[in-house]
């Protein structure tokens, strides 16, 4: 259901993230996304919701083409796309119910929304969505008070506001400790088992995207090195992925 | 090669040091610098007298009794015997010492039983009646006090005339000088000055700095032909907004003339009820697929209606606050100025309403015709989308060519259609044609870069010029006083604030505007709900800091006719009235430094 077409993205006509990009996800697939450093994971992902214009390629979901949508359609296209980011991204001057309700903006009337007036349901289903997260006593705190596990948390509600179809996952856990990572990596888990939200999520470590993913895609400079089950990363692929000099460790 | 090296830093130092020396000597020859002046004599007692005036400010003042004392004098001394003299000595009286002189002589004046420790002039009242003040007095505890003083030098008159000394002393308490009133009424007209500068400059230069924030308009993109086709519609939006605010405004005018209360009331409400349960009804209902077609025309439809509504019940509310207004001014006595400030805001609104409705209508043409564009060339073949693209953009070219013609006229009064219509029109077509050819109907223009520098630009040449030559301006336009001031003010604070603001804006952190941009929300919800918590707490710092200046600014803008308390100090600095001056430069000190004060408060509890 989402198709990527030889997505290329060349950063000012110089830095080439992202090099003929091709592969496909299923409905309700959890895919991990690996690669070192600066391979073009978060801006693979940002293509897919248009943060960053991709310079060629095709992207479909859905049968709608994302690539080609006007900024209007656009709206309509990423209110079912949630995203979670490393450093969780909130707004921190906020309160958390603001920045989880926040989510609902692609859905409500864009005048009301401006005087911050959300319709009842969604106040409602925002502290659901902090019960389920198990932080709902924190909901009328300001987003900078609380840790940051719990701030990711809250990023996840918020991306589950948005009543999702994909989440984009960029590095959800790679500023949390090994404990809270799996809390989170957990919630994602559940919300792609139980509600059968489709899952991209970039990923540093590999007993993670052993223990969470059912298909992995590597990413070297661009390129696409790798495109199938986590277990089949075998030591020579493992070296192509990550380069002749890595270990692997764990 | 390394021996050289000192050599040549040393003859470098010293042709700096002479390119210095050569500034300087220029700067000090171009600003007339001569230190020969401040010390000669005669400017150094003008500056005491000044100084000694400016550390008496005239603020309280009291009721005065005088008591005189007169003594006549030849001058000069009659050729015959003098007459004889003898005062009245129960009273306060005066001998002199001569008794008669020539004009310019020196003579002695003692004065007895007049009231004792007091001041007072001693003037020669001329045979003409005029008064000379000759001299001071100062009485001792007896009432006595002799002076020495030098006649002046008038022409030879054979009857007597008068010396006359006089003593006042104060009477009752003391009470605050007209000088005092004036400032105080002054100092109050300069700190509203400031605020009305503030609060206006702060509400229009809050939206412009957003326009001028890279990171909000960089990616701001569109094709030509979008471009194009908003360019056309605009003035024509323009145009068809204005002509129709005043259409509706004349069949009001019909119906609901000035005075006609009741109709007003009832206009008012029954617009407002309506406006109010079209927005409940239509957008408070809950998250339905507004992507459908017939809830889109329905849509459409309505906002067109409640637009019109809109616009009639805003006049009428606006008819209504004028008449009201007015009428309360009277009732209302010590606060009547709330009357006033009703009808001026009905009369504002009144006056903008024509151009808001321009604009919007305008704004929403082009967002129109945008969509239609946009909608047009997703189903057009290859060759009709070339055609519309180049056609647009020769259309678009020449409009912007007839703008600039008639801005030349305008200014120039050329009066010659060939060259301030026709050829900036051709000219426009053919840059138009050249864009066009040049660009591919997909290629999305960065016109978010564009109006950022536009918007930068203008800001600049606004901020570089100050408000003391604005008011000029502006009291040209409407006349001398505080009106003027704070036109003129407000228009420096949204320039200056806007690009401070705007540098906020642009020093955000990213992430947020990304994943409230990832939710789906539009460029006004991200504005919202992520730039605007993150730029508060310096917003409140510039504002302060804005008032500041301002406050100071208001302080001297009455210098060029914009009212306030520069008026007056400029006044009494001409009358050479130093001790008036030097009240009002107190009042001055003493508002700019509370000012100072709350604002730092204000600041520190927020950032
Ligand atoms: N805004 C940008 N402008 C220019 N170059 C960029 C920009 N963002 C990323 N790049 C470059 O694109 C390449 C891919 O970056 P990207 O952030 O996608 O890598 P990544 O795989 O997410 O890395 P990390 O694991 O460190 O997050 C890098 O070489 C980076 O320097
Ligand atoms: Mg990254």
């Amino acid at each position: 259901m989402l198709s990527i077409q030889n997505l290329t993205k060349i950063y000012d006509g110089k830095v080439l993230a992202l090099d003929n990009v091709s592969f496909e996800v299923n409905k309700g697939e959890f895919l991990a996304i690996i690669g070192l450093s600066g391979s073009g994971k978060s801006t693979l992902l940002r293509c897919i919701n248009r943060l960053i214009e991709p310079t060629s390629g095709q992207i479909i979901w859905n049968n709608l083409s994302i690539t080609t949508s006007s900024q209007e359609e656009m709206r309509f296209i990423r209110r079912k796309i949630g995203m979670v980011f490393q450093h969780f991204n909130l707004v921190s001057r906020s309160k958390v119910i603001t920045n989880v309700l926040s989510g609902r903006l692609g859905y409500i009337n864009p005048t009301l929304s401006l005087i911050n007036r959300f319709p009842q349901s969604d106040v409602e289903l925002a502290i659901k969505q902090l019960e389920r997260v198990g932080i709902a006593d924190q909901a009328y705190k300001r987003a900078d008070e609380l840790s940051g596990g719990q701030q990711q948390r809250v990023g996840v509600a918020r991306a589950m506001m948005q009543d999702p179809e994909m989440i984009l996952a960029d590095e959800p856990v790679a500023s949390l400790d090994p404990v809270l990572a799996h809390s989170i990596m957990q919630y994602l888990e559940k919300l792609n088992k139980e509600e059968g939200v489709t899952i991209l999520c970039s990923l540093h470590f590999l007993d993670l995207v052993h223990e969470y993913a059912d298909r992995a895609i590597a990413l070297n400079q661009g390129k696409l090195m790798f495109d199938g089950v986590p277990t089949e990363i075998d030591d020579k692929k493992f070296k192509n992925i990550y380069g002749q000099e890595a270990k692997r460790v764990g | 090669m390394h021996k050289q090296k000192p050599l040549v830093r040393s003859i470098i130092l010293g042709i700096v040091i002479l390119i210095g020396m050569i500034i300087y000597g220029y700067g000090f020859n171009v600003t007339k610098v001569n230190f020969e002046t401040t010390r000669s004599e005669k400017r150094l007692t003008q500056l005491s007298r000044i100084m000694r005036a400016l550390a008496h400010p005239s603020i309280f003042v009291y009721e005065k009794e005088e008591n005189k004392a007169d003594v006549p004098i030849y001058l000069p001394c009659p050729k015959d015997s003098l007459p004889d003299y003898s005062p009245n000595k129960s009273g306060p009286y005066l001998v002199l010492t001569p008794k008669c002189a020539g004009p310019g002589e020196t003579i002695y004046i003692e004065g007895y039983n007049l009231w004792p420790n007091t001041k007072g002039p001693i003037n020669f009242v001329a045979f003409s009646g005029v008064n000379l003040t000759i001299g001071h007095l100062h009485t001792d505890a007896n009432g006595y006090f002799n002076a020495k003083v030098q006649l002046p030098k008038r022409k030879p008159v054979d009857e007597a005339q008068m010396i006359r000394a006089i003593s006042r002393r104060n009477i009752g308490n003391p009470r605050f000088s007209d000088v005092a009133i004036s400032t105080w009424e002054k100092i109050i007209e300069t700190v509203f000055l400031a605020l009305l500068a503030t609060t206006f400059g702060t509400m229009l230069a809050i939206p412009i700095s957003f326009l001028a924030a890279r990171n909000l308009m960089s990616d701001q993109k569109a094709s030509l032909t979008n471009i194009a086709f908003s360019i056309i519609s605009w003035p024509f939006g323009i145009i068809v907004g204005i002509r129709l605010s005043s259409l509706v405004d004349n069949i009001l005018k019909k119906y609901f003339t000035d005075n006609n209360l009741v109709w007003n009331i009832l206009g008012s409400v029954i617009g407002l009820t309506i406006i109010w349960f079209t927005i409940k009804t239509l957008f408070v209902s809950p998250t339905k697929d507004t992507n459908k077609n017939k809830t889109k025309y329905f849509h459409t439809i309505s906002i067109i209606l409640i637009a019109l509504t809109s616009i009639c019940t805003i006049l009428i509310c606006a008819n209504l606050a004028i008449t009201v207004g007015q009428s309360l001014i009277e009732p209302l006595g010590p606060i009547g100025f709330m009357g006033n400030f009703m009808s001026q805001l009905g009369d504002v609104i009144n006056m903008i309403m024509p151009i808001s409705v321009g604009l919007v209508t305008g704004g929403a043409l082009s967002f129109v015709c945008g969509k239609i564009s946009y909608h047009i060339s997703n189903k057009m073949s290859p060759i009709m989308i070339s055609i519309t693209h180049t056609s647009s953009a020769i259309v678009a070219g020449t409009v912007i060519g007839a703008i600039i013609g008639n801005t030349i006229e305008w200014f120039y009064q050329l009066d010659n259609q060939i060259y301030t219509l026709i050829w900036p029109m051709i000219i426009g077509a053919i840059i138009g044609l050249i864009i066009s050819v040049r660009t591919s109907p997909k290629y999305n223009m960065p016109i978010g870069y564009v109006s950022y520098y536009i918007v930068r630009t203008l800001l600049n040449a606004t901020r570089s010029i100050e408000p003391l030559v604005m008011v000029i301006v502006f009291v040209v336009w409407v006349g001398i006083g505080p009106f003027a001031g704070s036109l003129a003010l407000a228009l420096h604070t949204i320039a200056a604030l806007a690009k401070l603001y705007s540098e906020q804006v642009e020093s955000i952190a990213p992430g947020p505007l990304e994943a409230v941009r990832a939710t789906g929300a539009n460029r006004l919800q991200t504005i919202v709900y992520a730039v605007i918590p993150q730029i508060i707490p310096p917003y409140i710092s510039f504002t302060m800091y804005r008032w500041d200046i301002n406050v100071r600014m208001s302080t001297i803008i009455g210098f060029a006719g914009g009212g306030g308390i520069g008026f007056l100090l400029q006044q009494n600095i001409n009358l050479l009235d130093y001790r008036a001056a030097s009240v009002q430069m107190l009042a001055i000190a003493i508002v700019v430094a509370t000012m100072d004060y709350i604002s730092a408060v204000i600041r520190e509890k927020f950032v």
